[in-house]
């Protein structure tokens, strides 16, 4: 990690989130090398690539779960370098999983007030003694979380156990849970994984108001039609690297990312016809 | 998640059978002693008991961190009393000073064990924790040279019963024209405790706290990812455990009056797990039956197994010591086949092991 890299938040105030030269090794394989991009506030921004091009283990890398080999982050004006998972979500990061990680035999509202665990204090006396404090903070805890049940639209089933939901509030539900910490920027893995083409539409709306109401997104994703519209910019990695970045429409044309994606001889083929 | 103590919602049914139950508690003791004082005495190890599987039910059944050295706790707060309230230092200090001390050495031990085992789980954590058990009793077992602290297997004798002011908690005596014996004073004040242990059980369960373990349990990853500091919980988890562990060990040495590094053997551990899983893992109630039970039983068989093969056979074949375990075992065995979540199991036990057998997700 080269501390000369000093990020420069001042030069681009729009800027939430920035990676510099990013790399991860596993033994002989180069997830990530030299990944650089910057996310906006306010942005939905994609992060697409082929099978194994190193996009979970950029959001391992962002979140905490791995240290990066090089390069930094700089997020909201802060670099985000050997942090802790728990402490990433503190700063405000909140992350999906693309296998779902529900707490699976707790309710769908606990799985949401346990969202709320960073941005509440009660400790040990406050629970043994229940104060007025922790009673009047618990009763916002349940108030909140069974709002963010109703935004993504699982309040129906808010008593059922995670694991009893369809697939489709799972993946809400996880999106409420992430919400509840309250992040300036969301980091999705694969939300559409596994849905049909009702509930990626709904899906599709969910973002949109996510966005209006402030949160940045990130989003990894494989379903091509919900990245292009709902994407304002899109990240594309193959073999770990950055091969494309920009406007979604742009980035679709990009005889790079053709090749990445089907092949490069289709993509030589697909040119000269 | 407390049906029980919730008044709010049974008022009339609940308080009779509250009235009940707590008619039945006091009178207890007077009871017994009909019996035999003995009762009262195993009646008292009962409630020891209870303390300490609630308290290992903090670590194993909130936190899910398997801990098979428990009693070690137990022996460093039976420690602590006994060495400042006896004459093995000439130190006589009251109880009431004793009893945190030995919680927050116990809490320390606690911390000790749990730092370094934090990213074990499991089988490598239950062997960690069973090898902190037998060093702890070492430890008290030969801590008598070259420094005489424990006085080794010998143990500590002629500990200070708890007194506040001339009120002497061994001693029999006249209150209201009732006679009160040394074991029954202890009752009462066991009972007390056991209440207070209890109702910090439930309320800890019921709280940002309690959830933040229960996350933990379910899936670490999530957990961590949401904002949960896992390492500071489950410290914490080991921490709360510990003093309950430790508190509950001073008790047994005032009770007593006598402790030596045979108390804690490892069956003890095993015996306290056997109450925490047996009564339902997480679940306060389930816990506290489960060591009543397990109290109980092998008193019960001691007594019956011999007259029984009297009566049946005219003399006795089997020793009675050996076929109470056995019977004890048979009956644990059967117990975690029929009902592998416990008598009462938490509601969160019981879905995950339906978890286990059916489809996952």
């Amino acid at each position: 990690m080269s501390a000369a890299a000093a990020p420069a938040p001042s030069h681009e105030p729009l800027a939430l989130l920035s990676a510099q030269g990013i790399g991860k090794r596993f033994g002989g394989v180069q997830a990530l090398s030299e990944v650089s991009f910057t996310i906006n506030h306010g942005e939905i921004y994609g992060l697409i690539g082929p099978n194994g091009a190193g996009k979970t283990t950029l959001f391992n890398v962002l979140t905490g779960i791995y240290d990066p080999d090089g390069g930094s982050f700089t997020f909201d004006g802060q670099p985000l370098n050997g942090l802790k998972p728990h402490e990433v979500a503190a700063r405000g990061i909140a992350r999906t999983f693309q296998n779902i990680r529900l707490f699976a035999n707790l309710s769908a509202l606990e799985n949401v007030m346990i969202g709320r665990h960073v941005r509440t204090k009660a400790g040990v006396w406050g629970a043994i003694a229940r104060t007025r404090r922790t009673r009047a903070e618990e009763r916002g805890i349940e108030k909140r979380s069974l709002e963010l049940l109703d935004y993504v639209g699982v309040a129906s089933r808010a008593n059922d156990l995670a694991k009893n939901l369809p697939y489709g509030f799972q993946r809400r539900l996880e999106i409420a849970r992430a919400l509840a910490t309250e992040p300036k920027l969301l980091a999705l893995d694969e939300p559409a994984a596994g849905m049909n083409a009702t509930e990626t539409q709904s899906l599709e709306s969910l973002l949109h108001d996510i966005r209006r109401d402030g949160t940045t997104i990130l989003l990894i994703e494989h379903d091509m039609k919900l990245v292009m519209s709902v994407c304002d910019r899109v990240l594309v990695l193959d073999y770990g690297k950055k091969i494309a970045e920009g406007p979604a429409a742009a980035v679709q044309k990009d005889p790079a990312v053709i090749s990445a994606y089907l092949g490069g001889e289709i993509a030589l083929n697909l040119k000269g016809a | 998640m407390q049906p029980i103590l919730d008044l709010r919602r049974r008022p009339a049914g609940a308080l009779i059978g509250l009235a009940l139950v707590a008619i039945a508690l006091v009178a207890l003791p007077f009871v017994l002693t009909g019996i035999g004082t003995f009762w009262v005495r195993i009646t008292n190890l009962a409630i020891l008991f209870c303390l300490l599987a609630l308290g290992l039910n903090i670590v194993v059944g909130f936190a899910g961190l398997l801990d098979l050295g428990y009693i070690a706790f137990y022996a460093v707060g039976a420690y602590v009393y006994a060495l400042l309230a006896s004459p093995h230092f000439n130190l006589h200090l009251p109880f009431w000073i004793i009893l945190p001390i030995g919680g927050l050495v116990a809490c320390f031990f606690g911390v000790i064990l749990g730092a370094p085992t934090l990213k074990l789980r499991g089988d490598y954590l239950a062997i960690v924790t069973l090898g902190f058990g037998e060093i702890i009793r070492i430890f008290m077992n030969n801590l008598s040279q070259p420094v005489n602290i424990t006085n080794g297997p010998q143990g500590v004798a002629r500990i200070d019963p708890f007194r506040i002011g001339a009120f002497d908690f061994s001693a029999t005596e006249r209150i209201f024209g009732l006679t009160f014996t040394g074991p029954m004073k202890y009752y009462y004040l066991l009972l007390l405790v056991l209440l207070v242990v209890i109702a910090i059980n439930l309320r800890l369960q019921d709280s940002r706290i309690g959830r933040a373990w229960e996350a933990i349990r379910e899936d670490e990853i999530a957990a961590r990812a949401m904002g949960i500091n896992t390492r500071n919980m489950k410290l914490l988890a080991f921490a709360m455990g510990a003093s309950f562990g430790g508190i509950s060990g001073g008790i047994f040495s005032a009770i007593q009056g006598f402790v030596s590094p045979e108390s804690f053997i490892l069956v003890e551990s095993i015996m306290v797990l056997a109450m925490v899983v047996l009564g339902g893992m997480g679940n306060v109630w389930g816990v506290v039956i489960g060591a009543v039970l397990l109290s109980f039983v092998p008193e019960l068989l001691r007594e019956w197994v011999g007259p029984a093969q009297q009566a049946a056979f005219g003399r006795t074949i089997l020793d009675p010591e050996v076929i109470r375990m056995l019977l004890f075992g048979l009956a644990l065995v059967l117990m975690m086949l029929y009902r592998p979540a416990g008598i009462l199991p938490s509601a969160l036990r019981k879905r995950e092991l339906e978890q286990k057998r059916g489809p996952r997700l």
